[in-house]
């Protein structure tokens, strides 16, 4: 059933007497239309996914923007009914327990991803990455849950509600990310580099803290960055564990403290209109904080990436 | 004169001991991943034996009662939380439902037909809806999406198709598991996007250049090279995915309707594990912390499930997700 | 709208004030003389050294609009260097808080059973003391403006809770508001999604006062499928206006802030009576106060408004650090019977306390840490 030269058109055939590519038959017409036809949907799809993120960003800006003002930093949160303050409480304290979060799962992380490429071996190894795998899917509600019991009913609660609980259950969320994006950035140094302080006599903590760190530097900061955003952004574990507070506190433990992410939450489900436009101001603070680090982490970590592969 | 010396190389004083006791801290720091697990996991199934013992662990599960009681002392409530387990796999199910194709279709354009420099423009639209924090879903999705765009629609579904079709059938309030799910699988389209997108890109090239060589359009290679090659892939993905709306929960609670009902309707108001843990923990008696215990166990053991089975099945094709974990 | 409404419960407040003193001048004022003394010696405190330091409180979501107030109004007017935390995280966890002595005071619209004061008495060697800070009533409430004053009998409110009456058209609603033109529009019940006095002074009415209830009484109940559950007043308050046909349970306070419309409802004497400030005072005359402060309001009659409640904080005998005893009472003593405080509870819906029960609270507040 194939065509022959003879019934084409003159222009269906090349000036070597050949048929030209662009003819078609049998089938292929409706295989190209459908061919087209899924590329259109899947660029439909594409379109579609795409909305979300400007949507939220869209509302959160529009909302967020008329709250903000120097106030809304430096100020207490007033009742609900009652407009005008800020979220201060809520900054001082998510800046309080993400730091200390920070201070105990960057370090461990890292140190763990050190172990993970470079000492590990054999099944503790992949049993150890396995299980940090898998720790980035707990619910974090699950975590705030355990904290409260092993921190503060386990303390027989002399350590109660405040921000040592809450940067514990933060850095039990940071860690995992803070292990599996160092393990990337780490395999990603040259082995030459190893090689070479070996070479000059180095031992191997040396290597490792002299070496291999620094030029890993920018990438760790990388999962620094991006575990700090998921950190910060957390509610659920705070509600169980730092318990919100809408004055400012400084205290470490033993007092409630409030997170901006606490104050946003309880904002948005009272009927005051006043909290409802201060809960908008939290959200376009918090979301902006979290997208600057992330686009940031992403763009230093995708330089740092080049570079090591180079 | 002078000697020269080569302390590096030899080693004297503490130094000698530098490797093993930096070793051992790398060990230990690799270990606290999996002490910190156990002794979660632990210590929340210690709290929560007793509520099992009083329910019977079967019951606790299946039960559809929950009647939260206030005693200090003793159990005086009911403890059954299939409502809240209902609720749990429903709105996933509803999630995973809307995100999976959305989330195939981006890796597959992202991938094959993208123009090289938007790749990575357009995956990061997709991809940073990862880093937007639950409560901002919640808040936005409580004040603005739903009752100026999902609401809308859903109430027209339940006029239109719920006289012939119960499961769609009225009343739709303003939070409901539909409402919950929908919303959840904009959270969980970037992991399922971000993982898919690199298990499509594993597929063999040549593959891919034997068919074409055989004639074949792209969409017949997608469909007859690269789905069924990052089949099983993209079965991980999913469950990714599903582990992480099993476990959400600000932006659940404020949109699932807090009822301790459970119900067969779309638009059913309901709750979910996560969801009940966070809604009523500040105001709980010491009976009933136990059984909120209890439902966080509940709660770590079907995630972890889901989680282990996905992390085997991913990490057959390499150790991706880097970007989104 | 809401500005009206508020100067209509001044004016209220201003004739039931008159009211009761035209008859009892006399105790009036040494109430008052009484009251003004302790203030004076918080005052005279404050004028040698102004009061440093933090309290902290937890429980009921009912009074926290009042609280907050409160809270606002002494921290930057009467003590700024007074920093107060109240956390409304329900009523029940403001029992379970003070019991576990995590807070300094605990506020609950459930006052504390005798077990619980045993166990409280055990623990911290010295008596819990309880007493009620101010009463409100628990409004039936809509989501549509045109249900404003729709007469609902206790037990038609007990149907529509249980899901029996689904429809603003059902035959009951229209029997009980004769000429009333009702349209046919599906309820959306809310109700507490978390433990909460609210729901314990609702149910309680429904279970003593109408025949068709059976979901019992207490902090949380199980609620019929179909309805759904806020978080808090606030969430409760939400879940109503974002419905359509949207019916719930709330503190007067949080109908009052957002001018939402309310049911009148049938009370024992079969007066249909809207919940206001005025009707609350009615229900709360009749009221016979036990030396302990436990008590619950029952059967109301007359022009009384049936569904009140009353809020009771609870602090202890001894055992405070520091200055905390001192600010508890400057603080409560401040908020009991300061005219500043009384008009912030008025003007958000709440009925303060009666002359001669304020009284006896300020006895009670000045025990605070009065052992230690």
């Amino acid at each position: 059933m194939t065509t022959q030269i003879k019934d084409l058109a003159p222009d269906q055939i090349t000036s070597t007497g050949h048929r030209s590519l662009s003819v078609t038959q049998g089938n292929a017409p409706s295989r190209m239309r459908r061919d087209r036809r899924w590329k259109l949907v899947l660029m439909v799809l594409m379109a579609i996914a795409s909305i979300p993120l400007i949507l939220i960003a869209a509302e959160v800006i529009r909302r967020g923007a008329a709250v903000i003002n120097m106030e809304f930093f430096t100020q207490a949160e007033p009742p609900p009914r009652r407009e005008g303050g800020g979220y201060a409480a809520g900054f001082v304290g998510t800046f309080i327990m993400v730091t200390w979060a920070s201070l105990m799962a960057v370090p461990i992380g890292i140190l763990a991803a050190v172990y993970i490429v470079d000492y590990g071996k054999g099944l503790l190894s992949t049993v150890i990455r396995f299980f940090t795998d898998v720790m980035t899917g707990i619910p974090s509600v699950f975590v705030g849950l355990a904290v409260y019991a092993l921190i503060i009913i386990g303390s027989d609660r002399r350590i109660t509600f405040g921000a040592l609980p809450g940067a514990i259950a933060i850095a039990i969320v940071m860690l995992p990310i803070v292990v599996r994006t160092s393990e990337e950035i780490l395999k990603t140094v040259p082995d030459e580099l190893r090689a070479g302080a070996f070479a000059l006599g180095a031992r191997r903590w040396q290597t490792t803290l002299k070496v291999v760190l620094p030029a890993a530097g920018p990438g760790l900061a990388t999962g620094t960055m991006l575990a700090v955003a998921r950190g910060a952004g957390e509610t659920a574990p705070l509600i169980l564990t730092a318990f919100g507070n809408i004055n400012v506190i400084t205290q470490l433990y033993n007092v409630a403290i409030g997170a901006l992410t606490l104050q946003i939450y309880n904002g948005a489900r009272q009927p005051f209109a006043a909290g409802i436009e201060r809960a908008w101001g939290g959200a376009l603070s918090l979301l902006v904080i979290v997208l600057v680090m992330t686009v940031l982490a992403r763009w230093i970590g995708s330089r740092a990436t080049v570079r090591a592969s180079r | 004169m002078t000697t020269v010396r080569s302390d590096g190389l030899k080693g004297r004083g503490i130094g000698r001991y530098g490797d093993r006791v930096f070793a051992a801290l790398l060990l230990a720091s690799g270990l606290s991943v999996l002490v910190i697990l156990g002794a979660m996991v632990l210590r929340t199934t210690i709290d929560a034996l007793p509520v099992f013992e009083y329910q019977g662990f079967f019951r606790f599960v299946f039960g559809p009662e929950w009647h939260a009681g206030f005693s200090r002392q003793e159990f005086t409530g009911t403890y059954g939380a299939w409502a809240f387990i209902y609720g749990t796999l429903f709105t996933s199910a509803i999630a995973v439902t809307f995100a999976l194709p959305i989330a195939l279709a981006v890796s597959l354009y992202i991938n094959f037909y993208a123009p090289r420099r938007m790749r990575t423009p357009l995956s990061y639209v997709v991809e940073v809806l990862a880093a937007v924090p639950s409560v901002i879903f919640g808040l936005w999705g409580l004040l603005w999406f739903v009752p100026t765009i999902l609401h809308p629609i859903t109430r027209w579904v339940a006029e239109t198709f719920g006289g012939v079709i119960p499961f769609l059938s009225a009343p739709v309030p303003n939070v409901n598991y539909f409402h919950a799910g929908f919303v959840l699988a904009i959270m969980i389209l970037p992991i399922i996007t971000a993982i898919a997108r690199e298990i499509v890109a594993t597929t063999p090239l040549d593959e891919m250049n034997a068919a074409y060589g055989l004639g074949a359009t792209r969409w017949e290679v997608l469909r007859g090279v690269v789905l069924p090659r990052s089949f099983s892939g993209i079965v991980g993905a999913t469950m990714l995915g599903l582990g992480r709306a099993l476990g959400e929960t600000i932006a659940v609670l404020m949109l699932v309707g807090g009822s301790q009902r459970f119900g067969g309707r779309l638009f059913f108001p309901g709750d979910t594990l996560a969801s009940h843990i966070a809604a009523t923990f500040q105001d709980a008696a010491p009976e009933t912390l136990q059984a909120l215990m209890g439902i966080g166990v509940v709660l770590f053991l079907v995630t972890m499930f889901v989680n282990v089975i996905a992390r085997v099945i991913v990490w057959r094709f390499g150790r991706l997700g880097g970007e989104a974990l | 709208m809401k500005r009206t409404k508020q100067m209509a419960l001044l004016a209220v407040l201003a004739l039931v004030l008159a009211a009761c003193g035209g008859n009892d001048t006399a105790s009036d004022t040494t109430v008052t003389t009484a009251a003004s003394a302790t203030t004076t010696t918080a005052a005279g405190t404050d004028d040698m050294a102004p009061l440093e330091g933090t309290i902290e409180g937890a429980g009921a979501t009912f009074p926290n609009p009042v609280y907050q107030d409160w809270t606002f109004i002494y921290t930057s007017d009467v003590q700024p260097g007074v920093s107060i935390n109240y956390q409304s995280i329900g009523s029940g966890g403001g029992i379970e808080q003070f019991l576990l002595q995590t807070v300094d005071w605990g506020t609950s619209e459930r006052y504390l059973r005798d077990d619980a004061l045993a166990e409280g008495r055990e623990s911290r060697g010295c008596d819990a003391l309880q007493w009620p800070v101010l009463f409100g009533a628990v409004v039936v409430a809509f989501g549509d403006d045109q249900f404003d004053d729709l007469i609902l009998s206790g037990d038609v409110v007990a149907d529509i809770f249980e899901t029996r009456i689904t429809n603003f058209n059902d035959p009951a609603i229209a029997a009980l508001n004769p000429g009333r033109d009702l349209p046919d529009l599906e309820m959306t019940v809310v109700h507490r999604s978390d433990g909460s006095g609210t729901t314990s002074v609702f149910t309680t009415y429904l279970e003593n006062d109408t025949a068709t209830w059976t979901l019992g009484s207490g902090t949380e109940v199980q609620w019929p499928a179909g309805t759904i559950g806020g978080q808090g007043n606030e969430g409760v308050t939400a879940g109503i206006e974002q419905n359509p046909g949207g019916i719930g349970y709330i503190n007067q306070a949080y109908a009052l802030i957002n001018d939402l419309p309310t049911a009148q409802i049938i009370n024992s004497d079969g007066n249909p009576v809207k919940a206001t400030l005025e009707a609350t005072s009615e229900a709360l005359e009749v009221l016979e106060v036990p030396e302990s402060f436990q008590f619950d309001i029952l059967g109301v009659g007359g022009g009384g408004y049936p569904i009140t409640g009353a809020v009771w904080n609870f602090t202890w005998e001894c055992g405070y650090e520091g200055n905390t005893a001192e600010l508890l009472r400057d603080y409560w003593t401040w908020a009991v019977s300061s005219d500043e405080a009384i008009q912030a509870a008025i003007e958000l819906g709440y009925a303060p306390l009666g002359a001669s029960l304020r009284a006896r609270v300020l006895e009670a507040i000045a025990r605070t840490g009065s052992l230690d």
